[in-house]
């Protein structure tokens, strides 16, 4: 035997992620390289910046001391304006989505319902929320009726895609049995389908209520009512503390919601 | 589940009759609630600007067809500078959300009453706040421009990648962990050869996820002035010039969707 097979390497290293060495090298200059352009090409106006840095430790101070008092009844019709919305979207938006999702699941719907449904499912889910409301505002004026719209369309795209996936998930067995009792389309849709989806069609409404209530802060920037709006005023007006107090309320809010559903969710599933 | 006793045999029932009552009441305020939201909605609303929404809607539809084509030459450093500010704050939130997300789960964390809630606030104020309204947040703190874009992505993406990642780390297979400690490692060690090839997939998964949401996300911040294309649709909204507008819709769909395919593929090769 030769001295070499009987000497065991004494020291591993780990494989690397791309094991062509030039690739990986081409990958990191890559990088590199994009780092340098990318970096290089934010300006940043240091001047702009040092004053900006009193303004932010304002703004910091308001979420010590935030003012919840002297714009309160603006921050107070905000807010019912938000959950108003939220509500009312969701609730419509969970019923349109009910026969979209149905029509839109490949096992139980004929081919050009399938495509129609999907069709328009795509279409709510690639735009975003806040170009749905610029278009709605557009149309219906400002307020909240264009945020109840934007953010019941929203509902669709999300609600009836997931039910679409859940209805072709389903146990084929339960509804062939019923089938064979001798049911017709509606009952086995009834006592076939629907009890095996309706769980989850609970919990994704109240998630999306969840949702919806986050991008009700957001769509009134762009003037579809709610607390968003509120806050972009208090924001123009450099009022810190009243911004800080809106954004509490917020966060808060989210949070309540989030707990809230997230129980119902665990006991209904 | 009840059984009823009826004249000619007992009826299965799914539920008892209280349970019927409660859950009837329980629809009962559902709609009267939304009957309520309905009302404070709409209280103030100009019915007339609703009823001529479909005019509306038609009148828009004519003036954003056909878009205006030429206006694109304005659009391609917009567009490059929504990538940048998706992508280095897809970087800086990760430089971020690393750390907070080790101190956060629960067999990593230091000290689990001190440390732990801290990263855990950060991780769900971070969530909770939408990157547009962070966005509006610096643009009043630190001037209009792509920096404030790029820490707004990064502020929302951190609640984000923490959350998900500290779930990852909660999840690993502590045998792993425990046969590199037996070989005497230390724990930076244990962390280098123990925790982090067993999150890796995750870790890159939910990057790349998070990337595909901050290029959807970045393309409207600059309604708030945080730059990118979101400049130019505000202005053109602002302008009323609808052809560009359509043309803006139609860059921002082409990149949403290029993004989501790049990311799929990326994701393909790596897990």
């Amino acid at each position: 035997m030769s001295e070499g097979a009987t000497r065991y390497p004494r020291h591993w290293r780990r494989p690397p992620l791309i094991s062509d060495g030039r690739l990986r090298w081409a990958i990191y200059a890559g990088v590199l390289v994009y780092l340098v352009v990318g970096i290089g090409a934010v300006e940043v106006n240091w001047g702009r910046l040092s004053e900006g840095w009193e303004r932010g430790l304002r703004f910091l101070g308001g979420f010590v001391e935030p003012d919840f008092i002297s714009r309160w009844d603006d921050i107070r019709a905000g807010l019912i304006e938000s959950l108003a919305m939220t509500l009312t979207a969701t609730v419509v938006g969970v019923l349109i989505s009910i026969p979209v999702g149905i029509g839109a699941a490949r096992n139980i719907a004929p081919s050009p319902v399938y495509l129609a449904c999907r069709a328009l499912i795509a279409l709510s889910r690639s735009l975003q929320e806040i170009i749905v409301a610029i278009l709605f505002v557009a149309m219906v004026g400002f307020g909240p009726l264009a945020g109840f719209l934007t953010l019941a369309f929203a509902t669709i795209g999300f609600l009836a895609k997931l039910l679409a996936e859940d209805i072709e998930d389903i146990d084929a067995a339960q509804v062939e049995a019923i089938r064979a009792t001798g049911a017709g389309w509606w009952q086995v849709l009834d006592y076939g389908i629907r009890s095996q989806v309706t769980p989850r069609l609970i919990g994704l409404s109240l998630y999306r209520l969840d949702i919806n209530f986050r991008e009700s802060a957001v769509i009134g920037i762009v003037g579809a009512g709610g607390v968003g709006a509120t806050l972009n005023t208090a924001l123009d007006r450099y009022e810190y503390d009243s911004a800080a107090a809106i954004l509490i309320l917020i966060i808060v809010i989210v949070l309540v919601t989030e707990y809230v559903s997230g129980w119902v969710r665990g006991r209904v599933q | 589940m009840a059984i009823r006793q009826a004249p000619h045999g007992p009826i299965w029932r799914k539920r008892t009759t209280p349970q019927s009552i409660a859950l009837w009441f329980g629809w009962l305020l559902l709609v009267l609630l939304f009957v309520l939201a309905w009302e404070a909605m709409t209280r103030n609303q100009i019915w007339a600007f609703v009823w001529d929404a479909p005019e509306q809607a038609a009148d828009l539809f004519g003036r954003m067809v056909p878009p205006r084509w030429s206006y694109m030459d304005q659009l391609w450093v917009p567009l490059w500078d929504t990538i940048n500010i998706a992508t280095l704050g897809t970087l800086l939130a990760i430089v971020l959300a690393v750390p907070v997300a080790f101190l956060a789960a629960r067999n990593t964390t230091p000290s689990p009453l001190l440390v732990r809630p801290i990263a855990i606030f950060i991780i769900v104020a971070s969530r909770s706040v939408n990157a547009l309204i962070w966005a509006l947040l610096l643009v009043a703190i630190l001037g209009p421009g792509l920096l404030a874009g790029i820490i707004a992505i990064a502020l929302r993406s951190i609640g984000f990648i923490g959350k998900l990642l500290y779930e990852a780390i909660e999840e690993i297979d502590l045998r792993q962990v425990e046969a590199v400690r037996a070989t005497g490692a230390g724990p930076a060690q244990v962390l280098d050869y123990g925790i982090v090839p067993q999150i890796m997939p995750a870790f890159a998964g939910i990057t790349l996820f998070r990337w595909d949401i901050n290029i959807r996300e970045s393309t409207v911040l600059g309604l708030v002035g945080a730059g990118g294309i979101g400049l130019q649709l505000k202005a053109s909204v602002d302008g009323l010039a609808w052809p560009q507008v359509t043309l803006i819709f139609i860059v921002i769909l082409t990149t949403v969707i290029l993004s989501e395919w790049v990311s799929a593929r990326v994701r393909a090769a790596l897990i």
